[in-house]
């Protein structure tokens, strides 16, 4: 076994800009993953958490650094890279089935290849009721099931998850944490989970990395070591969300200063 | 049950009830000679003039055809066929070229560029313009027909399927590529869907002009056709065969237009906001 981290990310800055003004998204970024490590990216709305999931995904290249899977730096999208969308970007024209079998057949398995895996990831997401439903009939809970299994039938190491579950309410959102963690689990995945919820962080991750407002910084590393499942009642799940809210709220207070500063400045 | 079955009823009386006043008023108007019935001939005249346009001019003979055959020999079914398969013909032909164009024009930048001017220059000519052109260049019969319903289908059908392609969610590009689609898999399975709202509109418009079209274009270029007969009714004053023959047209444009809502509902069974039935 070699100590490369699965996950390496190498001073990575990204700059965007729009006519004349240049914004720093992220500056500076290194960090490193190991493989079977969920790990949660945290911050207030324009940390620049998305857009490190993006470099890391391949979308969006950053300005500087690199990011490196497996000793391999990232140049495109990818299937061993799986994305799970907040708007789960499931394609509407196709089924349930069709979603998830989508991936494979673009790696052109066989047919009873295809047919056994997506079986499997049906039954196991509870999803066999709807395998010839369309997007359309399904509720968002349902959706981002579809959205999960078509990316476990790539049987890819890494998954990448945009806010999975932010559009969703709470008693479905609990029921897919607990889904994801079973999974994750079982298939020993590597997460990058992005997030702004406090307590989704907690109850999910091995490791919670703080991110600051503009300039995108990493402002703190912490590890979750209390065992799975979590009991978002417990003193020590409380004290940590004490401590993660104080740096999230000391962002959020700098994000709305700079919002209002803009706005008084136009 | 009962009661959703006597409404069902009650509503298509009511669906009846404007036309059949119509009808009465245009009755009691031509018959009573109020108007000239040379200019307006009553309803009942026109149906009987449709009835005897529609059937066969023979007598069955089983030696000269089959039965089948003579059902359709009429001239009504004669000029429907002619005017529907140029529609069809004319309109499949427009659709091939403006499809592979539109989809290109839409995905490649450099493409719309380079194709983008001409075609702003031809869309706003209205495809009669091009009446005298199609004379000249086809001479008369079906080509010249033909040639005007490809240009009265193409340019909405091109429109819309630049539209469509330049509106496809970007968020099923990039779930596509993370999913490892390549060129081909993206352009046939993700960009072609996604746009096929917009494409089935543009085909929508696009067989309407053709169906427009079809009619002025035989009623210049062709000698026979529902456009033809009636502009040949025209000559010998049938009013009640003009007449019937608009009521014809009109039918068969419903007929078409009902038949593309059909495939539009088929094609997009996946959509919001159409039900699955």
């Amino acid at each position: 076994m070699t100590m490369q981290p699965h996950i390496q990310i190498s001073n990575v800055s990204k700059v965007f800009s729009s006519g004349d003004r240049e914004v720093v998204a992220l500056d500076d970024i290194n960090l490193s993953i190991a493989a079977g490590e969920f790990i949660c990216l945290l911050g207030p709305s324009g940390c620049g958490k998305s857009t490190l999931l993006n470099a890391v995904a391949g979308f969006s290249l950053p300005t500087t650094g690199e990011v490196l899977v497996d000793g391999n730096p990232v140049q495109q999208p990818g299937p061993d890279r799986g994305m799970v969308f907040q708007e789960y970007a499931l394609f509407p024209w196709m089924t349930v089935e069709k979603n998830i079998a989508f991936g494979l057949e673009i790696q052109k398995q066989s047919k009873a290849q295809i047919k056994e895996k997506v079986g499997a990831l049906l039954k196991m997401l509870n999803l066999q009721d709807f395998r010839d439903r369309y997007p359309k009939d399904l509720s968002g809970g349902m959706r981002q099931r579809v959205a999960i299994a078509r990316v476990l039938a790539l049987d890819s190491p890494i998954m990448l998850m945009d806010e999975p579950f932010g559009a969703l309410d709470s008693l479905t959102r609990r029921n897919l944490q607990d889904e994801l963690l079973r999974i994750w689990m079982e298939f020993k995945k590597t997460i990058i989970f992005v997030t702004h919820s406090i307590e989704e962080s907690i109850y999910l991750a091995d490791r919670i990395v703080v991110m600051t407002y503009r300039p995108g910084k990493i402002k703190k590393n912490v590890s979750v070591a209390m065992p799975h499942p979590r009991d978002p009642s417990s003193a020590e799940f409380n004290d940590l969300k004490k401590e993660l809210s104080l740096l999230v709220m000391e962002e959020q207070s700098r994000h709305r200063q700079e919002e209002s500063k803009a706005t008084t400045a136009d | 049950m009962k009661n959703s079955l006597r409404e069902k009823i009650v509503g298509n009386l009511q669906g009846f009830l404007v036309p059949l006043v119509v009808l009465a008023v245009w009755q009691w108007l031509s018959s009573h000679a109020i108007v000239n019935p040379q200019i307006l001939p009553t309803p009942t005249a026109v149906l009987a003039k449709w009835w005897e346009y529609l059937m066969p001019m023979e007598a069955y003979d089983p030696a000269k055809s089959g039965y089948l055959a003579w059902i359709f020999s009429g001239e009504l079914i004669r000029d429907a066929y002619s005017s529907l398969y140029r529609v069809v013909v004319g309109f499949l032909v427009g659709a091939a070229l403006a499809l592979p164009l539109g989809l290109m024009m839409g995905a490649n930048d450099r493409i719309y560029k380079l194709f983008n001017p001409l075609i702003q220059v031809l869309r706003p000519i209205p495809p009669i313009a091009f009446i005298p052109l199609s004379i000249l260049w086809f001479g008369l019969g079906n080509p010249p027909a033909i040639f005007l319903i490809v240009i009265g289908a193409f340019f909405p059908i091109l429109m819309n399927t630049i539209a469509g392609v330049r509106h496809v969610d970007g968020i099923y590009i990039r779930a596509a590529r993370s999913l490892g689609a390549n060129q081909a898999t993206m352009f046939l399975r993700v960009i072609l869907p996604a746009a096929t709202p917009y494409i089935l509109t543009g085909a929508r418009i696009g067989v309407g002009t053709a169906f427009i079209v079809v009619i002025v274009a035989e009623m210049i270029a062709v000698n026979n056709g529902l456009g033809y007969r009636i502009l040949e009714a025209r000559e010998f004053f049938w009013s009640d065969k003009i007449i019937a023959g608009m009521f014809s047209i009109g039918l068969l444009g419903l007929a078409i237009d009902t038949g593309m809502n059909r495939l539009n509902n088929y094609l997009l069974k996946w959509h919001r906001g159409i039900e699955s039935k």
